[in-house]
């Protein structure tokens, strides 16, 4: 709508676009430079307000999986992160209930709402990771579960009749639980992560940081940040990724002083300082979750949603998604890239999984 | 709606809170990297800034523990999807029971989610593009001066051009932190022609020319989709002249052929030519005769609550009767865009004059983001599966089993394929014949000449012993005068011997015969 306020004259660049190639123009675009002023208001930024709309109305996915050894409170911290009864806890399974031989894949999906903003949340456990004595290629269920929903994704895509919204079951995001030792990163961890921050956006994240203390946390996070770097393991925000100083410098705050953050989980609440928050009792007094100086769970709740959730999803869409396409349209087939429609039709999938040798 | 292809009849995934075996493993598990080498992630060039909102960081306290339940009795309904539907490939499993709605017990933050997006958008530009179709010199140009208060300079088109051309512009504009990429493109020419039943054709080829673009980008196995400069048509301006009676054929025809490609907004031009009473009537006229014709013109969308009412009031007045102006005129204590005539002043924001900033409200200020998405979702996706069904591709065959695309593929390669081999055969097999038929000839030449050679060769032995046979009979003719030569000369010798001796004799006999 209009806003009734009109602009001052601003000096609107008006630069010429340069002319591109089209496959059959009619007529090529003739680059005219102009120099000129904008008198009077057009607009032009209620679009801003008219997408907004448009995507408050159509709501958003948002897959995050969570991957880490059992009793490390994954589902714990799932459900503080969206303050509410997301997952089942695994302490409320049967204890008959045998550990799971091999890794399954569990996904839940909601759907929660906040400020008119619908969210389909779902979340993907991973029971049964890293629990057996044996913990060989237990990633690759994972990892054929992440391609699978690329391989769904893609194949909605090329459809001919698509749908007006293809449903979006990509993994977004994998927050991946650092058992806190103190030491150092298991080898299990960094197989996992060295496989999979290729194919999925990965989040480490250290579990039960309420048994260590301020020394011990930095020192470890520091340990495991240069392990990480050794490893070559890009982990979200991964660095090749960032487009501008801006990001850069925040991301780099981010990178090198806060991952991988150091979190508590609970969902109970208790009375501190005359009000409610929620926390863990002890007997040496009451772990605050949100309370930035007894752990990162708030910048964590912050990064993850605050602020770089679209981001996740781009990242997820644009880069990982786009490889895997790229990937398999090239495998089997050798069709030549990109030559008209038929150079770039799917090609049948191969029977035989690929082995994973490293 | 077309049932995705289920090419390995693997379990469907589906998102409910069921226990899951890992499947039977189809598909290539591809994160495993060659070896050696990985696949290099695609960079995101030139990609706006991370979609974030600068939100304050998180305060040291718990936000307000207030539950936030916003149920508004949408029935476990799915972020405006049909229920059931949104987990697609979920066989014959309704999800709304499945998904269930979760109320908050606190603020968690992801209601900045549509501000995240929209920074994104904002800081990589808006790309936005307008076609104007009319006649020349009804007033394009101008309105589009007007519309976007500026002054894109361009020289006036001449009458005689020999066909319908289109021109392009881009231009760049800004206001506050909105950047938008906008693209007008004129019909040059359109209506000019003594002939006119091509006239449609051009535009309908650009417009196609634009979607096959972005369809071969899509279709790329390397793509770049983020930053891709979208030039497909959102909007077409049809600008109708204002005769006062009723639409010009060449009018019908041309929007009869366009509207299943672009969102045609149709308006009346310069229509300070026309009082407000014919107005009424000829705005009447038109919309029927659109609706008779079966003219699917752009309708303002009307489901969403806030911009609902306003489309509908907006909706009544189509097709919007503008008049366009760059010069300004002092209008009381103020300047205004407007058109002086000596019987008064047209004022182009005056709503009583005309419907200018009706025009304005519904294409950029109300509606300029449905417009582009009805491009993507609706034109686009038409063009799109129209070009692949031309190729040959379906997604269900005559039995209506799903088709995949592989197997289409696959199919057509190797109707390709046999049809390559047939044409190889058949080239070989005519040059085998003709090879067949320059070896007979050149066979036949040669035994001709053998025969030719056998010919003169007996002629010639013919000849020779022809010769021969008189060159012995010469000699034998020498020989025999030779002899007779011979003879005669003995005879001549003896007989002159005889003579002397007869006459000796006969001298003897004289002298007998005396005596």
């Amino acid at each position: 709508m209009s806003k009734g306020l009109p602009e001052t004259r601003r000096d609107a660049a008006m630069s010429e676009l340069v002319p591109e190639p089209r496959p059959k123009p009619a007529v090529p675009m003739k680059p005219v430079s102009i120099n000129s002023n904008l008198l009077g208001y057009i607009g032009i930024d209620t679009i801003i307000e008219q997408m907004r709309k448009k995507t408050m109305k159509t709501g958003f996915d948002f897959n995050i999986m969570v991957v880490g050894q059992s009793g490390l409170g994954k589902s714990t911290l799932v459900n503080t992160l969206f303050k509410s009864q997301v997952s089942r806890k695994a302490s409320s399974w049967n204890r008959e209930e045998k550990i799971p031989k091999t890794v399954e894949i569990k996904a839940i999906g909601h759907v929660i709402e906040e400020g008119g903003v619908k969210m389909k949340l779902t979340v993907i456990d991973t029971p049964g990771f890293g629990d057996q004595i044996n913990n060989e290629n237990c990633w690759e269920p994972i990892e054929k579960y992440i391609n699978e929903q690329y391989e769904k994704f893609l194949k909605e895509e090329v459809n001919i009749a698509r749908k007006k919204r293809i449903p979006d079951t990509r993994v977004h995001c994998c927050l991946y639980f650092i058992s806190p030792t103190g030491h150092s990163l298991r080898p299990l961890d960094l197989e996992f992560m060295k496989h999979l921050s290729k194919v999925v956006n990965i989040i480490p994240v250290i579990a039960k940081a309420d048994t260590m203390t301020l020394e011990e946390k930095s020192e470890f996070k520091q340990r495991v940040r240069k392990e990480l770097e050794v490893n070559g393991i890009e982990f979200y925000p991964q660095k090749e990724f960032d487009e501008d100083l801006e990001d850069k410098t925040e991301n780099d705050k981010i990178r090198q002083e806060s991952m991988p953050f150091a979190v508590v989980g609970s969902d109970k609440e208790y009375q501190v300082n005359g009000k409610r928050v929620l926390g863990r009792k002890t007997p040496w007094g009451i772990i605050e979750v949100e309370n930035l100086n007894h752990c990162e769970f708030a910048l964590l709740r912050d990064f993850v949603i605050r602020t770089h959730l679209q981001d996740l999803k781009e990242v997820t869409h644009n880069i990982h998604y786009e490889t895997y396409r790229a990937k398999r349209l090239n495998d089997n087939g050798g069709l030549p890239p990109g030559e008209g429609l038929l150079g770039s039709v799917l090609p049948p999938v191969p029977a035989t999984p690929c082995p994973s040798a490293e | 709606m077309a049932r995705p292809a289920n090419l390995f009849g693997t379990r469907p995934l589906v998102l409910c809170r069921v226990r899951r075996e890992p499947d039977p493993p189809p598909a290539e598990a591809l994160g495993s990297t060659p070896a050696g080498g990985h696949v290099a992630p695609i960079k995101r060039e030139g990609v706006g800034a991370r979609s974030r909102c600068r939100w304050p960081r998180a305060k040291a306290e718990c936000e307000c523990s207030v539950a936030l339940t916003e149920r508004r009795g949408s029935p476990a309904g799915v972020c405006g999807e049909r229920p059931g539907a949104a987990m697609a490939v979920a066989v014959g499993r309704p999800s709304n029971e499945e998904l269930r709605n979760l109320s908050l017990s606190g603020h968690v933050g992801f209601d900045s989610l549509p501000d995240q997006l929209v920074n994104k958008s904002t800081s990589q530009g808006f790309c936005f593009n307008i076609l104007c179709v009319g006649e020349t010199g009804i007033g394009k140009s101008t309105l589009m001066d007007t519309l976007f208060n500026t002054k894109f300079e361009s020289d006036p088109a001449t009458h005689n051009e020999p066909g319908v051309r289109l021109k392009a512009r881009s231009y760049e504009l800004q206001e506050s932190n909105v950047r938008l990429k906008l693209t007008i493109v004129d019909t040059v020419g359109f209506g000019d022609q003594i002939n006119k039943d091509d006239s449609y054709k051009p535009i309908v080829e650009y417009i196609d020319a634009q979607f096959e673009a972005y369809l071969q980008e899509e279709l790329k196995i390397k793509r770049s989709l983020f930053n891709y400069h979208d030039t497909r048509i959102h909007a077409c301006l049809y600008f109708i002249a204002p005769t006062g009676h009723s639409l010009k054929s060449l009018d019908l025809v041309t929007m009869k052929k366009l509207d299943s490609k672009v969102n045609i907004i149709p308006i009346i031009a310069k229509a300070d030519t026309i009082a407000k009473n014919e107005l009424h009537k000829f705005k009447s006229k038109i919309m029927s005769e659109l609706v008779s014709n079966g003219v699917q013109i752009y309708q303002f969308p009307t489901d969403e609550e806030t911009v609902a009412e306003i489309n509908a009031t907006m909706s009544v007045h189509l097709p919007f009767a503008v008049v366009g102006s760059t010069e300004e005129v002092k209008i009381g204590n103020k300047m205004a865009k407007a058109r002086q005539y000596p019987w008064g002043v047209v004022q182009v924001e005056n709503e009583s004059h005309c419907d200018f900033v009706k025009l304005r409200e519904m294409l950029i200020r109300v509606n300029m983001e449905d417009l582009r998405e009805q491009t993507h979702a609706r034109h686009y996706e038409l063009y799109r599966r129209c070009k692949l069904e031309e190729m040959g591709f379906k997604d269900t065959d005559p039995d209506s089993k799903p088709f995949s695309l592989q197997e289409t593929y696959e199919a057509k390669r190797n109707e390709f394929l046999g049809e390559l081999q047939k044409k190889e055969e058949e080239m070989r097999q005519m040059f085998v014949m003709r090879v067949k038929e320059k070896e007979a000839e050149l066979k036949e030449a040669e035994k001709e000449l053998h025969e030719k050679f056998d010919l003169l060769k007996r002629t010639h032995q013919e000849e020779k012993k022809k010769v021969e046979d008189k060159k012995k009979e010469l000699e034998e003719e020498v020989n025999n005068f030779q002899k007779k030569k011979a003879a005669a000369q003995l005879l001549q010798s003896q007989a002159q011997q005889s003579g002397a001796q007869q006459t000796k004799k006969d001298k003897d006999k004289k002298n007998a015969s005396f005596t």
